[in-house]
């Protein structure tokens, strides 16, 4: 049974450990919406390693904004520079921040908000 | 323009993504591979693919590594060169034919949004190398742009093999951070008001974005159609040509 409902909103986990993760960094830690179930797949972090992927993992499509991904106050320590040279360029224009960015995440990286 | 595009993304992914001979692990000392029964160089020697020009480190690793399956026994050249073959006879026209029949056949272009995998195989085409396989509409609401950010995924049974700056990292990057940029990169606004969607096709699905119908098309045969949508208009980086467009194309 998938443990978030669509219209639930949620939060990448933050976390590190070694080997392959499935989840990109430029998500972590940051808040979004569950859009879409799309069913139960191994876990490609133990397929990377030869495993058989077992446990299955619950995977949903989880929306942000522009502005819940580049957000300065939300961004890491490291971004915070990056995300206001940015701006300063208008490369991240007001029109852009209400775009939405679509990602696959596997359970295992959310946490209710 | 995309030219250009094309050219500073090779630039840069080339810079990040393969150094150069004297960077290569093949000028470690030999004895380091004493369980291998010959020495990198000597089956470099023999490659099994006609060279006639500098290889990069990756090109280098592909004829080793298809020097060692031959060596073993494992494939032969001809199986070798038969999947090669296969990899690149898939072709974009095949997503071509999916999208002409959703814009003429309204009931198809629903169970495609519906369920894709089934919608496809009404048309002969078996996606069952993909597990999911979703297809997004693009309308005068919504635009849907595709990117794989942790690599190169991408719906080849439909598109063929992903073109060289789909997977480079100033794509893969600026879809992310500054969608509406990259697609000023390639020569492309969409129309105004539009919501834009960047798809990150990092898991386990993958996409075929369905391109506005161009107007103007309304009396054209299904298979005149096909030949208005483009490989990048699947990809969300364009609009499908106008049949204006296609005519300067195929007179050029």
């Amino acid at each position: 049974m998938p443990k978030f409902q669509v219209g639930e909103d949620v939060r990448i986990k933050d976390m590190y450990f070694e080997g392959h993760h499935r989840t990109t960094d430029y998500v972590k830690g940051k808040s979004g919406k569950i859009i879409r179930y799309f069913g139960s797949y191994e876990n490609p972090e133990i397929l990377a390693y030869g495993g058989d992927g077992k446990p299955f993992q619950d995977l949903y499509w989880v929306q942000f904004t522009f502005n819940d991904l580049w957000d300065e106050d939300v961004a890491k320590e490291e971004d915070k520079l990056k995300i206001q040279e940015m701006r300063k360029q208008k490369a991240l224009n007001s029109k852009e921040l209400k775009d939405k960015l679509n990602i696959e995440i596997y359970e295992h990286w959310l946490e209710p908000l | 323009m995309s030219d250009e595009l094309i050219e500073n993304h090779h630039g840069s992914s080339h810079h990040h993504n393969h150094p150069h001979d004297n960077e290569s692990p093949y000028s470690h000392d030999p004895s380091s591979h004493n369980a291998r029964m010959k020495s990198d160089s000597e089956y470099m020697k023999d490659t099994v693919v006609p060279v006639e020009h500098d290889l990069d480190y990756f090109q280098v690793r592909v004829i080793g590594i298809m020097n060692v399956l031959k060596e073993k026994g494992i494939l032969t050249t001809d199986e070798m060169r038969r999947a090669v073959e296969d990899i690149y006879s898939e072709t974009p026209t095949t997503g071509a034919r999916v999208v002409a029949r959703a814009w003429s056949d309204p009931e198809f272009k629903g169970r495609l949004l519906e369920d894709a995998h089934s919608a496809c195989g009404e048309l002969g085409i078996d996606t069952s190398s993909l597990n999911k396989l979703i297809a997004l509409e693009n309308t005068d609401s919504t635009h849907y742009m595709v990117v794989c950010t942790l690599c190169s995924c991408y719906p080849r049974v439909l598109l063929g093999q992903p073109p060289t700056w789909y997977k480079s990292f100033p794509y893969r990057s600026k879809a992310v951070t500054d969608p509406r940029g990259a697609l000023l990169d390639f020569g492309y606004t969409p129309p105004e008001g539009v919501e834009l969607v960047v798809i990150d096709s990092n898991a386990d699905c993958r996409y075929l974005v369905i391109p506005r119908r161009p107007a103007g098309t309304e009396q054209l045969s299904e298979e005149s159609l096909t030949r208005l949508v483009t490989r990048d208009s699947m990809v969300g980086v364009a609009d499908a040509l106008t049949p204006e467009e296609y005519e300067k194309v195929a007179v050029d």
